[in-house]
């Protein structure tokens, strides 16, 4: 019994667990560092000895001006300068290490003690080397290369979470509207109205040249009006009893219809450079992209409101049982009004943030979203039948989504094979679902003394 | 296929089945002869409905054995069971509603000629029989169109036309009328007497005692033993089910009568025709009448489930008028509805979660439940109510029948309703929790609520209520405020003829 509970409370974190545990075997490559890292281990490793006690001049060379470039060379200056050594740099392409070489020559110091490069620029400064007699003996060091699985490092995982940010945040109001024991297939095409809506607001208030104080109304504007969407839908289900799964594939088309209509068929590109910070920024501090974070934080609020609010109880008790939470008091079309039109805007939001990722808003972003939501919410544990679901469990499952089709894509599977594999994966997740409900519950050895009856209306 | 009378038709021995956390049955035994009706009785979680699962081939036993016909057999499934002559009609009817009579009574046994059903022979087979059960219903008519007797007996048809020499029945008169009731045991007895054995599983005592050749009573898993009905006196037989002398079924506590907290005035509305009736604080007002006669109907417009058409209704003096449940919650009216699993209880949820359900704004600070508060509030009503249950945290589907309408009373009574509305207060619940069930009422009304209490149960009307009304057709037909002088007779020819 308590493994039950437990495996029906944590099956899929375990199932997420494994994945990635196996994606990390699997991916397990030489890693060579970049950065200042990169220069600390240089100095830590076989080669730091002979950097710190060179006689002659150490050549820096580095490839180009990026960050990491720019922090492996400032890294590597600072410390050896510590150390009184004669450090020169040489930025650039392959060149300008010519060049550096030659200038040393020219000023009469002769050639380096050696060269420090990262990894992937050792051969190129190896085939300068190679043109004059006098450099040929010049060593060129490269930081030691250490064992690391390719998709446990930082840049992946940021990137498997940012890839599936909009289907997880798209989640959160799917799991809601499943709770309550509805669908709602027009969260695809909503993704695309909100991207198209977003962009063209911008486009209106200034285009390329808009402030950030337009784009946040725009962002808004496009949420909102996603919402109204959400509310006729909810209208539709509570006052006509249309039945979910046909009032949303209704607004489906009139959603999809719109965006084309608003875009005039074409994607709308005229945005300011700032408007992909909210999709493709990340935090100074750790890396962590903005649009990951903004997940985070709505998946801590919608748990808290799901577990710690009246209307999240009122959710579960509507899809439990509709008559039931009516004659308890609940407003049962009011909380299936406000379900939908919260999930609509979740989907909007979604939109934004895939505008932003993509800078442009197009009419056919988000299509068959609505099915991959679906899919990250049931394999999340949440049941088609309404009244149960957690809210993390869909994080999980949109994780486990995430991880399959990052792996495979990091061990070259190709995509019509990932398609077979994540339709298994979602088969998968339900049998485990209905086992945990039932099937094991027919396997139990009969006990032989019988436990005291629990519960049982027999007064002592 | 001749089958002898009082031959066993079917022995059960040894059998034991254990769920999880559960030992539902241990070492059961019953015997069911040819031309005979056998009656099984027990409290809820006795073991009756594994037994019959289990008969019925709708679960396989642990150990023991089944014997058919006196030839041991394995009942691997239903198949199984209907191939060895035993047929099982459920509580809830097994019938396609959108189809047929025709087509329920042949359905999985298709009359066939060649790839095509021959529907001619299957309709003249069909009329047959229930002409046989003088049923006079069309075979072509869709399921949906019959009553709950009609259905039923389309069920006995089907049964038969299965060639079933044992029948199961539980709780057949759950949902008839006394005339049906009547029909039904008239249709037994004639089965019995043409060689079929029947299992008949009822709560209902006084109809065990009526139908009844031999009675088998069950507890905690175990057949108690088979006696002959004769042999058994009613006070006998509640005494082997519950395990304990019972003082007194009704134990009525009169409770001083305050002013009138209910009213209402000519009230008209769907199946309610000019209602005016008034409950005191401190007072069991029974409602009886026949199934159909307006009582649910008439509670649902008092709690605003319906919308009235008409009248008025009073709140201690004031109007209230009611656009849905919340209006008649929020001023201290609750109803404890008939149907607990349908309408009152979300199964899926926790007990906690079902306690709480319209009572969240009591803990509820900025938007946020304070779950502690929450929490103290169910164990006063845990401890006060004698609720068990294994946590708060379990789903309301787990608990028994008794401690689920404890439950719900517990959640109105932190409403602080002031009038409580019990709708089949002891329906679906054994004799011993009917027993606690009886003690609330008289400590709900010592309280000082005014309380208004449905039930088709004659006997408890009378011996919990302090005046009865009774319903007919929408109306009250009449009214019975000399409660302790009156008898099941005179309210049933209330409820027959106004």
């Amino acid at each position: 019994m308590r493994w039950a509970r437990f495996l029906s409370n944590y099956g899929m974190l375990a199932v997420l667990l494994l994945l990635a545990g196996f994606f990390s075997v699997v991916t397990l490559r030489d890693q060579h560092p970049s950065g200042a890292a990169a220069a600390r281990g240089l100095l830590a490793g076989p080669a730091g000895a002979r950097l710190q006690s060179a006689q002659g001049t150490i050549l820096i060379a580095v490839r180009g001006a990026s960050h990491a470039d720019q922090a492996f060379a400032g890294e590597l200056h600072d410390r050896l300068g510590a150390q009184g050594v004669r450090v020169r740099s040489a930025r650039g392409d392959p060149r300008s290490v010519r060049a550096a070489l030659e200038e040393l020559a020219d000023d009469g110091t002769g050639p380096p003690a050696a060269i420090a490069a990262a990894h992937a620029y050792a051969p190129l400064v190896r085939s300068v080397l190679a043109e004059e007699e006098a450099w040929r003996h010049v060593p060129v060091l490269t930081p030691p290369a250490y064992r690391w699985p390719t998709f446990l490092l930082p840049e992946n995982l940021f990137n498997v979470a940012n890839q599936i940010a909009v289907i997880a945040i798209l989640a959160i109001g799917m799991t809601m509207v499943i709770i309550t024991g509805g669908i709602d297939l027009s969260v695809g095409s909503l993704i695309a109205l909100s991207a198209v809506l977003v962009a063209g607001l911008v486009g209106h208030w200034g285009g390329a040249a808009a402030g950030t104080g337009a784009m946040l109304a725009a962002g808004a504007g496009a949420v909102l009006l996603c919402g109204i969407v959400g509310l006729f839908s909810g209208a539709m289900i509570t006052g006509f009893r249309v039945p979910p799964f046909i009032a949303t594939l209704g607004m489906m088309q009139v959603a999809s219809g719109l965006a084309y209509i608003l875009s005039q068929g074409k994607p709308i590109y005229r945005l300011p450079e700032s408007f992909v910070t909210l999709g493709r920024g990340a935090d100074p501090l750790v890396g962590i992209p903005y649009a990951v974070l903004l997940m985070l934080a709505l998946y801590a609020l919608a748990h808290l409101v799901m577990s710690r609010t009246p209307l999240g109880r009122y959710v579960y008790a509507v899809g439990g049982n509709p008559e039931a939470a009516r004659l308890a008091g609940v407003r049962v079309k009011g909380v299936l009004l406000l379900v939908y039109a919260l999930n609509s805007m979740l989907a909007g939001l979604g939109g934004v943030v895939m505008a932003s990722q993509l800078k442009s808003g197009a009419p056919t972003y988000g299509l068959m979203y609505e099915l991959y939501v679906i899919a990250a919410v049931v394999v999340g544990g949440t049941s088609l039948s309404g009244g149960e679901g957690r809210i993390f469990g869909t994080l999980i499952g949109a994780f486990i989504i995430a991880v399959i089709q990052n792996g495979m894509n990091l061990t070259n599977v190709e995509s019509y094979t990932q398609k077979v594999v994540l339709g298994f994966v979602i088969l998968g997740a339900v049998l485990l679902d209905r086992l945990r409900h039932g099937a094991w519950f027919w396997r139990r050895r009969p006990r032989r003394r019988p436990p005291e009856p629990r519960g049982s209306d027999v007064i002592r | 296929m001749r089958v002898k009378r009082d031959q066993p038709l079917l022995s059960v021995t040894g059998v034991d089945k254990a769920f999880p956390g559960v030992q539902a049955l241990c070492g059961a035994t019953l015997a069911v002869r040819a031309g005979e009706i056998h009656a099984l009785v027990g409290e809820n979680g006795a073991g009756k409905s594994t037994l019959i699962k289990i008969v019925s081939g709708a679960l396989a036993p642990d150990c023991g054995t089944l014997a058919c016909r006196g030839r041991v057999c394995a009942l691997r499934c239903p198949g199984d069971a209907t191939r060895a002559g035993i047929a099982t009609i459920h509580q809830e009817f097994n019938l396609v509603a959108s189809l047929s009579v025709r087509e329920n009574v042949f359905l999985g046994r298709e009359r066939r000629r060649g790839a095509w059903i021959d529907r001619a022979a299957e309709r003249r087979a069909t009329r047959r029989q229930l002409a046989e059960l003088e049923a006079p219903i069309d075979p072509e008519a869709p399921v949906r169109t019959l009553d709950v007797a009609q259905q039923q007996l389309v069920e006995i048809a089907r049964a038969l036309l299965a060639r079933a020499r044992l029948l199961i029945m539980d709780e057949p008169t759950a949902a008839l009328t006394p005339r049906e009731v009547t029909r039904l045991f008239a249709l037994l007895r004639d089965l019995r007497a043409r060689g079929h054995g029947i299992l008949f599983v009822s709560h209902r005592l006084d109809e065990v005692l009526a139908l009844a050749d031999r009675v088998s009573v069950m507890r905690d898993g175990v057949t108690l033993g088979t006696w002959p009905r004769a042999a058994l006196t009613r006070e006998q037989l509640i005494e082997r089910m519950v395990g304990r002398p019972l003082d007194q079924e009704f134990p009525k506590a009169p409770a001083p009568r305050g002013a009138v907290l209910l009213e209402t005035r000519a009230l008209s509305g769907p199946g309610v025709h000019g209602v005016t009736l008034q409950a005191r604080a401190g007072e069991v007002l029974g409602i009886a009448g026949l199934v159909g006669a307006g009582r649910t109907e008439l509670v649902r417009l008092l709690f605003g489930a319906e919308r009235a058409t008409a009248g008025e209704i009073r709140l201690a003096g004031r109007p209230l008028r009611l656009r849905a449940p919340r209006d008649a919650i929020r001023r201290g009216l609750c109803l404890l509805t008939e149907d607990r699993q349908q309408q009152g209880l979300l199964l899926k949820l926790s007990v906690r979660e079902n306690f709480a359900l319209p009572n969240l704004a009591h803990w509820t600070r900025a938007g946020w439940i304070d779950r502690r508060a929450e929490g103290a509030a169910l164990a006063r009503y845990v401890a006060r109510l004698r609720i068990r249950l294994a946590g708060w945290e379990e789903p309301a589907a787990h608990l028994s029948g008794g401690n689920q309408q404890k439950l719900l009373v517990a959640r109105w009574l932190e409403q602080d309703a002031r009038v409580l509305i019990f709708d089949e207060p002891t329906r679906g619940i054994d004799v011993g929790a009917k027993h606690e069930m009886y003690l609330l009422l008289n400590e709900l009304a010592a309280r000082g609520k005014a309380i208004v209490m449905i039930s088709s149960e004659l006997p408890e009307v009378l011996g919990m209520s302090d005046r009865v009304l009774v319903m007919r057709g929408g109306r009250i037909a009449g009214e019975v405020t000399e409660v302790a002088a009156a008898t099941q007779e005179q309210l049933l020819s209330m409820a027959v003829h106004g």
